[in-house]
C-alpha cells in the first residue's frame, strides 16, 4: 500500500511545484500523401490527420482528468514537408494548420527539411515558403536540419537560413518575431522529438507513435532545496531519484494514450522544460546549486550535473527513451534565464557553452533587429560545429526583434513567455558566410 | 481492480465523512483505506476506493460527487492509484 508521505509528496509535486507532462506528441507518417498536384496531396494529408488524431486531445484530456496530472501541450509531428511535397509546399502548410486547428491541438510540426548534406529541390521550394508560411498560419512550427556528425555541415544551407530567419522576423514583425519562435535550425535533428518547435516524424518511424515529453524544473529545485550546502555527489543523486520519480509518470501517461487511442507508443523524452512561471524554472536549479544566477562561473559544470543526471534517473523509468531528453535552456520561456540575461550576467557566448551540455541549443533567444543574416548564419555554424563534433543534437532558435536594439523586451505570450533583447558579437563575418559549401564531417578517433 | 485516491480538504465542520461515505455507498464504491487529520481547523481526509463496483466511467463518478462538494464547500479531488504506484513503486 502507497504511504500517506508518498501520496502527499506527489499532489505537492503536481498542486505546489508545477510538475506536468508538458506534452502528448503524436507522430504521423504522411509518405502515402505524396502527389504531383499540390492540392491533391493537402487534401489527403488532411484527412490522413484528421482521421488519426482524431480522438489525441479528448484522449489527453480524459487522462489529465483521471490520474490528475495536468498535460500541458497535445501536439502533432509529422513526415517532414519536402518529403512528401513534389511541388508548391504551400498548400500543404495551410492543410497542416488547418488539421491542426480543427483536431484542437495545440502545435504541429514537421514544416521541415533535411539537408545536411544537400538540398533536393523540394528542400530548395519548402525552405524559400517558410517566412510567408509561418507568417500566415498560426500552429505549424518548422525546422530544417543543416549538419549532422556523419556528414559535416552544409554551409550553403547554413546561409540561406540566416536570411530565411531574418525575413521571417521581419513579416511577423507586429508579433515581434513570433514566426522565428516557430523555426529551428538543427544539427543531428532527431526523429522522435516530441517538443517544438522542432517536433518532426522521420523516415524510421512507425506509421504513427506517441511520444511523451515530460517536465517539473520546480520538482527538481525543491528537491535539492533539502540538500543545501551538500557535495555534489549527494546533488546528483537526489536529481536522479526526482527525474526517476517524474519520468515514470511520463511512462505511465504514455502507456494510457497508447493503449487508449491503439497507437504504439514511441518513446518518452527525460525532459526539465521550463515555464515563464515562477516556480518551474531551470536556471533557478542552477542557483540552488550555489550559483547567484545562471551565467556565472560554474554555470556551464552544473548544467554538465543536471543533464546527465536527469538521463541517468529517467532512463530506468521507461522502457524506450528517446527525443531530445536532457535539460532545456530557453532564454525566453524561463524566469531565471530572464532575469540572468536581464541582469548581464548571461551572454549569448555563455549559452553556446552551455549548449555543449545541455539537451538541445540556442533556444529562444530575441536578438537586435539590425543583426545581419551571415551574423545569424554564423551563429548558426558555430552551434552545428558543436552538435556536428561532440555527437549531439544541436539548434539554433533566435528572434530579431525587428526595430528593436539589445536591452528591449520582445513578448510573445503564453509558452513562450518574453525575454531581453541579447547584445551580439558585431565584427564582420560576410566573407566567411559567403564562401558557401560544406565542412567535412569529422575524424571520430583521437577525440580530444 | 481499479483504485482511486479521494483527497478531501477544507474547513472541519460535523458529518464530512458521512456526507462523502453515503455517497461512495450510493455509487456502490467500497472504500480500502482512509487516513484523516485535522491541522489548526483545517480537515483533510484521504481515502483509497475501488471504482469497480460502480459500474460507471470515471468521469461520471467524478460528476456525482459534485453535488457533495458544493453542500460540503470541501476540495474533493479523484484521481487514479496508478500514478502513485507509478512513482513510488517499482
Amino acid at each position: 500500500m502507497i504511504e500517506t508521505g508518498e501520496i502527499l509528496q506527489t499532489l505537492r509535486m503536481i498542486q505546489k511545484e508545477n510538475f506536468d507532462i508538458r506534452t502528448i506528441t503524436l507522430g504521423i507518417n504522411l509518405l502515402d500523401c505524396s502527389d504531383r498536384d499540390a492540392a491533391i496531396c493537402a487534401g489527403r494529408v488532411y484527412e490522413k490527420i484528421c482521421r488519426i488524431a482524431e480522438n489525441l486531445v479528448p484522449t489527453g484530456e480524459h487522462i489529465e482528468r483521471e490520474f490528475g496530472i495536468p498535460i500541458v501541450n497535445k501536439r502533432i509531428s509529422v513526415t517532414p514537408v519536402s518529403l512528401i511535397c513534389q511541388s508548391d509546399p504551400r498548400p500543404i502548410a495551410r492543410a497542416l494548420d488547418r488539421a491542426a486547428q480543427a483536431m484542437g491541438v495545440d502545435f504541429l510540426g514537421g514544416y521541415s527539411a533535411l539537408m545536411h548534406k544537400g538540398a533536393t529541390m523540394a528542400d530548395e521550394r519548402l525552405l524559400s515558403s517558410i517566412p510567408e508560411v509561418l507568417a500566415e498560419t498560426k500552429l505549424l512550427c518548422s525546422s530544417v536540419n543543416v549538419a549532422s556528425t556523419r556528414s559535416g555541415i552544409n554551409m550553403d544551407a547554413v546561409k540561406e537560413m540566416g536570411i530565411i530567419i531574418k525575413k521571417t522576423a521581419e513579416l511577423t514583425s507586429a508579433t515581434d518575431g513570433l514566426g522565428c519562435a516557430k523555426l529551428v535550425v538543427f544539427a543531428n535533428a532527431v526523429e522522435d522529438n516530441p517538443f517544438m518547435a522542432g517536433a518532426f516524424c522521420g523516415t524510421g518511424e512507425p506509421e504513427c507513435a506517441i511520444n511523451v515529453g515530460v517536465s517539473g524544473p520546480g520538482v527538481v529545485k525543491v528537491a535539492l532545496e533539502q540538500v543545501r550546502g551538500q557535495p555534489f555527489d549527494i546533488v546528483a543523486e537526489t536529481i536522479k531519484r526526482t527525474a526517476f520519480k517524474i519520468t515514470r509518470v511520463g511512462q505511465l501517461v504514455a502507456r494510457e494514450a497508447s493503449q487508449r487511442l491503439n497507437i504504439p507508443f514511441g518513446i518518452v523524452d527525460l525532459s526539465l522544460a521550463p515555464t515563464p512561471a515562477r516556480g518551474d524554472s531551470v536556471a533557478h536549479i542552477l542557483t540552488e546549486m550555489g550559483l547567484e544566477m545562471a551565467g556565472a562561473p560554474g554555470t556551464t559544470a552544473a548544467l554538465a550535473l543536471l543533464n546527465d543526471a536527469i538521463k541517468k534517473g529517467g532512463v530506468m523509468a521507461s522502457n524506450h527513451v528517446g527525443g531530445l531528453s536532457g535539460a532545456f535552456i530557453p532564454v525566453s520561456e524561463d524566469i531565471g534565464m530572464i532575469e540572468a540575461a536581464s541582469a548581464g550576467a548571461l551572454t549569448i557566448e555563455k549559452l553556446e557553452a552551455m549548449t555543449c551540455v545541455c539537451s538541445v541549443g540556442l533556444d529562444m533567444i530575441a536578438i537586435p533587429g539590425d543583426t545581419s543574416a551571415a551574423a545569424i548564419s554564423g551563429i548558426i555554424a558555430d552551434e552545428a560545429a558543436i552538435g556536428m563534433i561532440n555527437n549531439k543534437t544541436t539548434a539554433v532558435r533566435v528572434i530579431p526583434a525587428v526595430g528593436k536594439k539589445a536591452g528591449d523586451r520582445v513578448e510573445f505570450g503564453g509558452l513562450l513567455g518574453f525575454a531581453p533583447v541579447m547584445p551580439v558579437n558585431s565584427f564582420r563575418n560576410e566573407d566567411f558566410i559567403a564562401r558557401g559549401g560544406r565542412i567535412p564531417a569529422p575524424l571520430h578517433s583521437m577525440r580530444n | 481492480m481499479t483504485k482511486a485516491l479521494i483527497s478531501v480538504s477544507g474547513i472541519d465542520a460535523t458529518g464530512i465523512i458521512a456526507r462523502v461515505a453515503t455517497k461512495l455507498s450510493e455509487l456502490n464504491i467500497n472504500i480500502l483505506d482512509i487516513t484523516q487529520t485535522i491541522l489548526g481547523g483545517y480537515f483533510t481526509m484521504m481515502m483509497v476506493v475501488d471504482l469497480d463496483g460502480a459500474n460507471m466511467s470515471f468521469e461520471a463518478i467524478d460528476n456525482e460527487l459534485q453535488p457533495v462538494r458544493e453542500e460540503l464547500k470541501m476540495a474533493i479531488h479523484m484521481q487514479r492509484m496508478d500514478i502513485f504506484d507509478a512513482m513510488h513503486r517499482i
